[in-house]
């Protein structure tokens, strides 16, 4: 069974470490604070200027000048901090923030990264993306494997507009985890269920499948 | 101490004109200068250039100057959440400049800082580097970023001093601090004004040297774009 939302924030939660500070773009990656352990430390950062994001706010207890890069309203928890956006890229392009988890419309095996804009029909522009892709060291894309249509949306080159240039390395799909190493999508685990066949029929970059491939365990 | 204080809206916005270029604080709805943006839809300025990370929505923000046909040209990072503005950009009636949003505060706050020019990573393979100066450092390329010419800057902070220092609360600071004193004028507008001494000097977030004008708003909805919440148990 292809993994639903729920299910690939909670397997990219494993890869949160005590200690990390950790940015969460919109969408599949906003949940994965639910997943995270609880005994560990953690803070999460979000972009429109707070770092130790908490939950959302009791009804009633909202507050308009508290939300994050969603603009969505949310608290603070304890030894939270605010700051200004230009503080807040500094953070991001000078590599002090340890983890960003954000979706994709496309990666290719390269490691390239479209998620900004279909020409002609959807233009909301790039928000943070850009500045996130090109700085952070670790970048794990969530995304569906295919599109719709079926088409594979883990490419040998991206079609859509380029968010960022070889950044991405490591994609937790629908379907599987994979690593981008020297320019070709690596198989290390598949979803339960999810034969190795079809992961390879879903993707149409290039793709290496060493030995027996694993379940993904959550 | 040197008095910024002006009486009202009307009287902070002197010398605004057609076609010129503002600086507008804000993150989506969160820590715009409402009273401001009412006085520019009040004064219906024509042509003017916005450079706010938002948009606003279709009925509020900068989405009420959107409605009035009022702008010629935003430089934005995102603009998903307003229809009008989706609308008016793919037709060609308005014009827009889409900006990396640290590239944006970067160029407000070189803007501020005398700085003409920067170097950053974001958008370098992209069509946002197109046309633009690329250079590599330490083995990473990056591209050259221009500081913003701004005629005003409108800011919008929680408290503010007859001097001009401003306090800012919450998530509510993100552009506000970067946009001070990177137009040729700064004007704050503040949810409280107070005399000069009452705040204290080691929380100001921007000194009164960045700010010209000063008002407290009149009214604020502060309105919230997406209400989410938890249950209580």
């Amino acid at each position: 069974m292809a993994l639903s939302k729920e299910q690939i924030a909670q397997r990219i939660a494993k890869e949160v470490k005590d200690g990390y500070y950790v940015n969460l773009g919109i969408g599949i990656p906003t949940l994965v604070a639910n997943f995270v352990r609880n005994d560990i430390s953690v803070e999460f950062q979000s972009e429109n200027g707070i770092l130790g994001m908490g939950p959302f706010p009791f009804e009633g207890e909202e507050d308009p000048d508290l939300i994050n890069a969603g603009k969505q309203t949310i608290t603070a928890l304890p030894g939270a901090s605010f700051f200004d956006s230009a503080m807040s890229f500094g953070m991001i392009r000078g590599q002090h923030v340890d983890l960003t988890i954000l979706g994709a419309m496309e990666v290719s095996q390269n490691g390239d990264i479209a998620n900004w804009k279909i020409p002609g029909k959807m233009v909301k522009g790039m928000g943070g993306a850009m500045d996130l892709v090109a700085s952070a060291e670790n970048i794990i894309v969530a995304m569906m494997h295919t599109n719709r249509e079926g088409e594979s949306k883990l490419l040998k080159e991206c079609s859509l507009p380029l968010t960022g240039v070889k950044c991405v390395k490591k994609i937790v799909s629908n379907l599987a985890v994979l690593e981008i190493v020297d320019g070709k999508f690596h198989l290390l685990e598949r979803a339960p269920g999810v034969s190795v066949q079809e992961i390879i029929k879903a993707t149409e970059g290039d793709l290496i499948v060493n030995g027996t491939i694993k379940e993904m365990e959550f | 101490m040197i008095k910024k204080t002006v009486a009202n809206v009307r009287e902070a916005c002197e010398g605004i004109k057609d076609g010129m270029t503002f600086m507008l604080g804000g993150f989506g709805l969160c820590g715009i200068p409402e009273n401001i943006i009412s006085e520019l839809v009040n004064r219906n300025i024509q042509n003017v250039t916005c450079i706010s990370n938002n948009a606003g929505v279709d009925d509020f923000g900068l989405g009420l100057l959107l409605k009035k046909h009022q702008i010629k040209k935003m430089i934005s990072s995102y603009v998903g959440e307003n229809a009008e503005f989706e609308r008016q950009m793919l037709s060609g009636e308005m014009e827009v400049e889409l900006v990396p949003q640290g590239t944006l505060a970067q160029r407000c706050e070189a803007a501020r800082s005398g700085i003409p020019a920067f170097y950053t990573p974001a958008g370098y393979g992209t069509e946002v580097a197109e046309g633009k100066e690329t250079r590599e450092f330490h083995g990473k390329m990056y591209v050259m970023e221009k500081a913003f010419e701004a005629d005003f800057s409108f800011v919008k902070a929680w408290k503010g001093d007859e001097a001009g220092n401003l306090i800012f609360k919450g998530t509510a600071r993100n552009f506000n601090p970067a946009m001070c004193g990177a137009g040729k004028i700064t004007v704050a507008e503040v949810e409280e004004l107070v005399p000069a001494g009452e705040l204290d000097p080691n929380q100001i977030h921007i000194p009164g040297i960045f700010i010209q004008r000063i008002f407290q708003g009149e009214k604020y909805e502060k309105r919230i774009e997406q209400l989410t919440v938890r249950k209580r148990n």
